[in-house]
């Protein structure tokens, strides 16, 4: 038999991972940190603009919870970029509109990507692809499978979890895995370096004031991302009682002592989707989309929704207020 | 019954499911043709979107693979290393994929088309595609069908097909037995043959002619012994299909090429 044809995707072991890892896999490192991080039962209720101001660092590696268009902490991503956070780091697991927020304001220097650019069947935003046609970032390729592994990896403790994808591909190739062969099996394993990043934001349903904090419907991975994170910023659709908590621990996702700040945001995913709270704003992203074709298009449409605002509230205010979200909600419960 | 393209390629998808399996689907056509399938042959189909969303009484199309649709009255609301595990473990029978572009052995890009760092267009990366695609028994693949997506090279291989021909998923690392099944196109189906596991045509849309396969194909095609003419959708799918799974035509109403 003639031997198959050399193509992009066939590489010895040597070729995979060549991409940087942007964020330090070891356990001991970590684990100093967090052997400094509090442990008290304290209140950490903040608006967003102190949050962000005393939680995000220029250069610090951001990761964000939920999927993209739902359950984003869509407040924190507008502040980040109205104080004018540079140098950011970021997670590119299924990023949609919170890459393209991230994208617009030109925040970022460097992603790990399993999803970005694209708003699913939305289409493309072009500022997100600028970042990419311009050479304007760094880039390491990755799966969402891998990402939510590597934060599971630093959620255990552990520098890296192997797993069985991406072997044969280019995406291992411009990756930071490496292979390896199990111990017990002799089968080969591709490695996935634990990922903590320094910040992540996850909006969820309801937290107390401790930050003890409940999801509704799917968690995506932000389990495990919480417990990676080395410090965590909520946003809230609602801060509870603390007995609110005590009177259902079952349905407790992430422990306070993972949480740094928490922030009360009604609203807080819009234009994305809440489950079980009001559904995506389609006509809003489409307006997103649309602005962020050009750099001339995007510059006014980012004023007068984020720079021209002084918080979230007002940008709601402007995208049709509380009558737009009735509507979203209805649409949410099916009762158009 | 008069139908369009797109019609025929989710109903053509929907036939390939078995009944009991288990199927990972994102949005779209993909989505319409596991909703179908559950609808006619495969009452016991179970979907599964891989942001969480398992076994959902889906009332509408998702938008998102991550909406609230896509765990509407579900069995479970669970999460991303979750239905990535089930893949992983073995337990996922079915996956359903696109692309910018896919070489004969099935391999496929969605990251850049150019230089990966420089490239002249991004496209969003892997997202699960290649978990999927590398875990799930079968992978299927629906597409339109012009030279531009079916190359004879991809410019980066975003998600493992057969890699370089038979023997080299499970020499690169891939667990055994898995690979691309059927790429249902708007001109074809294709499987894969079995000793070069090459791209081969199965059966022809009615009014499509083998040349105009060849003509939107960058590559050499492998023919089956028979090919056959694809089975038009029957009354009771079409209607299913326009009435049940897709009454606001978001995905039926589309172009298909």
């Amino acid at each position: 038999m003639a031997l198959p044809e050399q193509v992009a995707g066939e590489h010895t072991a040597a070729e995979i991972g060549l991409g940087k890892i942007f964020t330090d896999p070891d356990p001991d490192k970590a684990r100093e940190f967090f052997r400094t991080k509090s442990r008290v039962l304290k209140e950490k209720v903040m608006t967003v603009k102190e949050a962000v101001s005393l939680l995000v660092r220029d250069g610090d590696y951001v990761a964000v919870g939920g999927f993209g268009t739902n359950r984003i902490p869509t407040a924190v991503l507008h502040e980040i970029l109205r104080q004018g956070k540079k140098n950011l780091g970021l997670s590119g697991h299924t990023a949609t509109h919170d890459f393209q927020i991230m994208a617009a304001g030109g925040v970022i220097d460097r992603v790990d990507v399993a999803y970005v650019v694209g708003l699913e069947a939305r289409g493309l935003s072009k500022a997100a692809r600028r970042l990419f046609e311009e050479a304007r970032v760094e880039v390491t390729e990755w799966t969402n499978a891998a990402l939510a592994w590597r934060y599971k990896a630093a959620a255990m403790g552990v520098p890296f979890l192997p797993a069985r994808v991406m072997f044969g591909t280019d995406t291992a190739r411009y990756s930071g895995a490496k292979e390896i062969t199990c111990p017990f099996t002799g089968k080969k394993l591709l490695a996935l370096p634990a990922l903590y990043p320094d910040v992540a934001i996850i909006h969820v349903h309801r937290a107390d004031r401790f930050g003890n904090a409940q999801i509704d419907g799917i968690s995506v991975s932000d389990f495990d991302l919480a417990r990676a994170a080395k410090k965590l910023i909520l946003t809230t659709e609602k801060i509870v009682s603390d007995d609110f908590i005590r009177n259902d621990p079952s349905r407790t996702v992430i422990p306070y002592f993972c949480v740094d700040a928490v922030c009360e945001v009604r609203y807080g995913s819009y234009p994305g989707n809440m489950p079980y709270e009001y559904f995506s704003d389609e006509e809003h992203l489409k307006e997103w989309l649309a602005a962020d074709s050009s750099p001339e298009t995007l510059k006014p449409f980012l004023d007068k929704y984020i720079y021209g605002t002084k918080d979230f509230s007002e940008y709601l205010e402007l995208c049709g207020g509380e009558k737009r979200m009735e509507e979203l909600r209805r649409l949410e419960f099916l009762q158009e | 019954m008069e139908y369009n393209a797109m019609e025929l390629m989710i109903t053509l998808a929907s036939r390939a499911l078995e009944d009991g399996s288990t199927v990972v689907v994102g949005t779209g056509a993909p989505c319409a043709a596991a909703m179908l399938a559950q609808k006619t042959h495969a009452p016991n189909l179970m979907i599964l979107f891989e942001a969480g969303g398992i076994g959902p009484l889906l009332p509408t199309m998702p938008i998102s693979v991550g909406d609230s649709r896509t765990f509407h009255k579900a069995i479970m609301a669970s999460s991303m290393p979750d239905v990535m595990e089930a893949c992983q473990r073995g337990m996922i029978d079915y996956c359903f994929l696109g692309g910018a572009q896919i070489d004969k052995y099935g391999n496929i890009n969605s990251t850049v088309i150019g230089d990966f760092h420089k490239p002249k267009v991004r496209f969003p990366g892997s997202g699960g595609a290649n978990d999927l695609a590398s875990l799930c028994w079968r992978t299927m693949v629906i597409c339109p069908h012009d030279p531009r997506r079916f190359v004879e090279k991809v410019d980066f291989i975003t998600t493992p097909g057969y890699l370089t021909g038979k023997g080299a998923r499970e020499a690169a690392g891939l667990p055994p037995g898995t690979g691309p099944y059927k790429i249902i196109t708007n001109l074809c189906v294709m499987g894969f043959d079995e000793d070069t596991k090459r791209m081969k045509v199965e059966s022809i849309h009615p009014g499509i002619t083998r040349e105009e396969i060849v003509k939107n194909t960058g590559f050499e095609l492998l023919w089956a012994d028979e090919v056959v003419t694809s089975t038009p959708p029957t009354e009771e799918e079409l209607r299913i299909l326009r009435e049940e799974v897709d009454p606001l035509r978001y995905i039926i109403g589309r172009q298909a090429s």
